[in-house]
């Protein structure tokens, strides 16, 4: 989603020029469920013929991202975003996994890392 | 969906929520805290409408946006990502809030002492819905301290949930305000069978 020179004069404060849920075809669904915090990698080079939506979003996620900093990126929606990340999970070019559930929250092992870890933060 | 990836390629992924009420300083703290600029998005929530607009009743969906605030803290010598969700300020839609509340590992509920019922909703929320979390007040210039005592009496907060003086602008007292979180949660947890 590059902005040419010559139009630059729509800055940043016009909002999007493309109507969010277009880029979704209008979905407002994702074909997989995903969380806030899933997880998402790209499996390997990106397919061939990728829309610049879903390229952009496939970009992103080079590393282990989660589906809330794609949406970041992206300035999109976290429900627009969960549809173009579904679709490439879909069309295999993304993994996914969902983020531990609550019961695994009262790991202590978990929590004494954390705490080490906010010591020297 | 796939789940059996090999583990060292996806970091353990938890968060946090800091929540309080409209202007305490939730962003600010989010921000002082992140290892990266506060990232903000939009996210869509379904909700049973509440309050006077529900007629003889009847339940009503309602969908709204809602601006969502994060940090993240990364814990790389233990592969674990801290993330920071700031709850909505406007009260009305951050205790509609389920997917952001499944699966935290707790709350800090900022409080600014020259507005205490601001926070209210907050603590009788987490309290109602049993996520653990501490209170954290946000030490404002001008505003007159108070001790812990007297704002566990003013919020009628359980002994046992800890309370914490900050400036949510500071780093290190950020960070150490996630650090009492964390040793609230420790001590909840059975100690390991030797």
């Amino acid at each position: 989603m590059t902005v040419g020179d010559d139009e630059l004069w729509l800055d940043d404060d016009a909002g999007p020029l493309v109507r969010p849920y277009t880029v979704t075809s209008g979905r407002t669904r994702p074909a997989v469920d995903l969380d806030l915090l899933s997880l998402v990698v790209a499996t390997g080079p990106p397919p061939a013929s990728l829309d610049p939506e879903h390229a952009a979003a496939l970009d992103l996620c080079r590393t282990p991202t989660s589906v809330a900093e794609v949406a970041a990126h992206l300035r999109l929606p976290v429900a627009v975003a969960k549809v173009l990340l579904a679709d490439l999970v879909h069309w295999r070019a993304l993994t996914t996994r969902a983020p531990r559930p609550t019961a695994d929250l009262t790991d202590r092992d978990l929590l004494e890392k954390l705490l080490d870890g906010l010591q020297r933060a | 969906m796939v789940y059996n990836e090999p583990d060292e390629v996806f970091p353990t992924q938890v968060k946090i929520l800091i929540a309080g009420g409209f202007g305490v300083g939730k962003t600010t703290f989010v921000g002082a805290a992140s290892e990266i600029e506060p990232l903000n998005t939009e996210e869509l929530i379904t909700a049973a409408s509440v309050g006077i607009d529900n007629l003889g009743g009847v339940e009503q969906k309602t969908t709204t946006t809602v601006a969502l605030d994060f940090g993240r803290i990364t814990i790389e010598q233990h592969g674990i990502v801290l993330y920071l969700f700031g709850t909505p300020g406007q009260q009305r839609f951050w205790f509609m809030w389920d997917e952001l509340c499944a699966g935290a590992l707790g709350a800090v509920v900022l409080a600014d002492t020259r507005r205490l019922e601001a926070c209210f909703e907050a603590v009788d929320f987490f309290e109602n819905r049993g996520t653990p979390f501490i209170v954290a007040v946000n030490e404002f210039d001008g505003a007159f301290r108070y001790t812990a005592e007297e704002v566990r009496a003013a919020l009628e907060l359980d002994p046992r949930v800890p309370i914490v003086l900050c400036d949510a602008r500071d780093r290190g007292s950020a960070t150490s305000v996630l650090r009492a979180l964390i040793r609230h949660l420790l001590a909840a947890v059975p100690a390991p069978s030797a």
